[in-house]
């Protein structure tokens, strides 16, 4: 009889890196992030919505969007959750620390919801319709890393 | 469509957490075999393959090349889908077009996954966008926490309403030899067991199972041969509404809400809740048992946990749910959508056993998953005019 552990064969340890574009709306905005660290949001020209992230194409009208809105810094929690399970991150292929707060927040003047780290240092005070503000990184690269967290002002 | 389609046969593995003794193709080949031997038909009378899976789980690509062995694909016209959690419920759409349309007679459809030769969490998270998504994004069960999160606080309701879903889902698998967990569970189970992302807990989520499973599509030309009483599909509808997570109303599922009026449109249907006889939903925690069913009419916004602790989505209830003991009792991905296809299959046909909801005419199954997609099957006793 054979045993389970003698089927398997593992994969080995080697990742496969990849390179992402991030697109001229994409570009922008972490350019004044990094930079000016201001939120710029992309409005359609017909249904109004302001879209974050921004990008290109409304997808409900279908049309060119091209109208850039400053949004935020500060917003409410739309809604959160607090991950306290053990994965591995495919970014790392190690495993994530938890528990870390994650929330959909809406930001001042958007429609959608941005996506970020909410601090759980006070969990507590999380709940929705809570007011954030976000912490910058102080060395910004022009990455979703450069806003480190949004925390609970209110 | 050109010619009325209906499922003849159906099978399934035993699913369970790992499956080491056999491969992936290996498996496929259980489920073809049982799906076969239940429609009397042999590997030579299929016209053309459908199959699917989340490539990236077993980070095998090309599925629908590497397997023609196991699932009976060489030299014939074989198509991949893969859609994301709903990759097994739009392998049968993508089968019904195919026979729909009147250029294959006899379609067999392919959903299975390996989900213990990787990390779940991991692999889902590769699914969604890698700069907006990806850096806080934890799986399904992170976007599914935060729209659970977001009912709860749009009407009041509470985890114990949540626990009440599964302890009926588990409770209804010990009637299914297929599924992956058949264990009762009580609500303070449910609500003990450990905090995964607030407010999902351990119980209120599916398993990663090992399994496939294959459905047999025919037209209207051969399908009373194949089968007494086939499983006429009456429509299908899908529905992908965001690009990123945050475009999402949370606590709401535009996708099912969408795609079950255009259903309920297709077929006639003005009160679901009447006139279907039993829903496999794909339901992979809980919480989706209560928002989603507002989502499809069967009860106003903010009525389903009132509806679902008065008994009627029990066995015996006006409108079982689930009876197979649902994804929440078993969920090799792939396959978890053609579960549901099956299992409503089976209802129709009068093949469920010890699962079987009375004279069932009119049964739905669904599929979901992606970015917050839904799509879904109708199936009928009756063929459709
Ligand atoms: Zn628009």
């Amino acid at each position: 009889m054979v045993r389970p552990e003698q089927l398997i064969i593992a994969s080995g340890d080697a990742v496969q890196p990849f390179a992402y574009s991030v697109g001229m709306h994409g570009s922008r905005f972490f350019t004044e992030i990094r930079d000016n660290c201001r939120f710029m949001a992309v409005r359609c020209p017909r249904c109004k919505k302001v879209y974050i992230p921004p990008r290109a194409v409304c997808g409900d009208c279908f049309v060119e969007m091209k109208e850039w809105v400053e949004v935020g810094p500060q917003g409410v929690i739309g809604t959160f959750t607090i991950i306290r399970f053990a994965f591995l991150d495919p970014e790392t292929g190690r495993q994530k620390p938890v528990p870390y707060g994650y929330g959909f927040i809406k930001l001042d003047g958007a429609d959608t919801l941005f996506q970020h780290y909410i601090s759980v240092e006070e969990e507590k005070r999380l709940r929705i319709g809570a007011r954030v503000a976000p912490v910058f990184s102080r060395e910004r690269k022009g990455s979703i890393r450069d806003i480190e967290y949004f925390k609970v002002t209110d | 469509m050109a010619k009325r389609v209906a499922i003849v046969g159906t099978g399934q593995t035993f699913h369970t957490s790992h499956r080491p003794d056999v491969n992936g193709q290996e498996l496929i080949n259980e489920a073809v075999i049982r799906a076969l031997n239940d429609a009397d038909l042999q590997m030579k009378d299929i016209d053309a393959i459908v199959i699917g899976n989340m490539d990236h789980f077993e980070g095998i690509n090309y599925v629908d090349c590497w397997s023609v062995d196991g699932s009976g694909g060489t030299m014939k016209p074989i198509i991949k889908l893969t859609t994301g959690g709903t990759t097994g419920c739009t392998v049968a759409i993508g089968g019904y077009h195919l026979v729909g349309s009147g250029m294959f007679d006899r379609v067999l459809i392919i959903g299975w996954e390996k989900n213990s030769e990787s990390d779940t969490t991991g692999a889902i998270t590769t699914a969604f966008d890698p700069i907006w998504d990806r850096l806080v994004f934890a799986g399904a069960i992170s976007g599914l926490a935060a729209e659970a999160q977001a009912y709860m606080a749009r009407y009041g309701a509470t985890d114990r309403d949540a626990a009440r879903v599964s302890v009926r889902d588990r409770k209804h698998a010990l009637n299914n030899p297929h599924a992956h967990l058949r264990r009762e569970v009580t609500l303070e189970q449910v609500l003990a067991s450990p905090i995964l992302a607030d407010p999902i807990h351990l119980l209120d989520v599916c398993p990663r199972s090992d399994g496939a499973c294959a459905v047999i599509m025919a037209s209207e030309d051969v399908a009373e041969k194949i089968c007494p009483q086939p499983d006429w599909i009456l429509g299908t509808a899908a529905r992908h509404s965001y690009s990123y997570l945050g475009d999402a109303d949370y606590g709401r599922l535009t996708s099912m809400r969408e795609g079950s009026q255009e259903l309920w449109k297709k077929a006639g249907i003005r009160e679901p809740r009447k006139e279907l006889d039993v829903i496999e939903l794909y339901q992979p925690y809980s919480f989706g048992g209560l928002i989603w069913i507002e989502d499809m009419g069967l009860v106003g916004p903010g009525e389903a946990p009132r509806y679902i602790w008065d008994g009627n989505t029990d066995m015996g209830g006006e409108l079982p749910i689930n009876p197979s003991g649902g994804v929440i009792s078993c969920n090799p991905i792939g396959a978890t959508g053609l579960i549901r296809c099956a299992e409503a299959a089976l209802q129709v046909m009068g093949k469920a056993e010890y699962r079987q909801v009375p004279d069932v005419k009119l049964a739905f199954s669904s599929g979901f998953g992606g970015c917050w997609w839904t799509d879904m099957i109708l199936h009928g006793r009756k063929k459709p005019h």
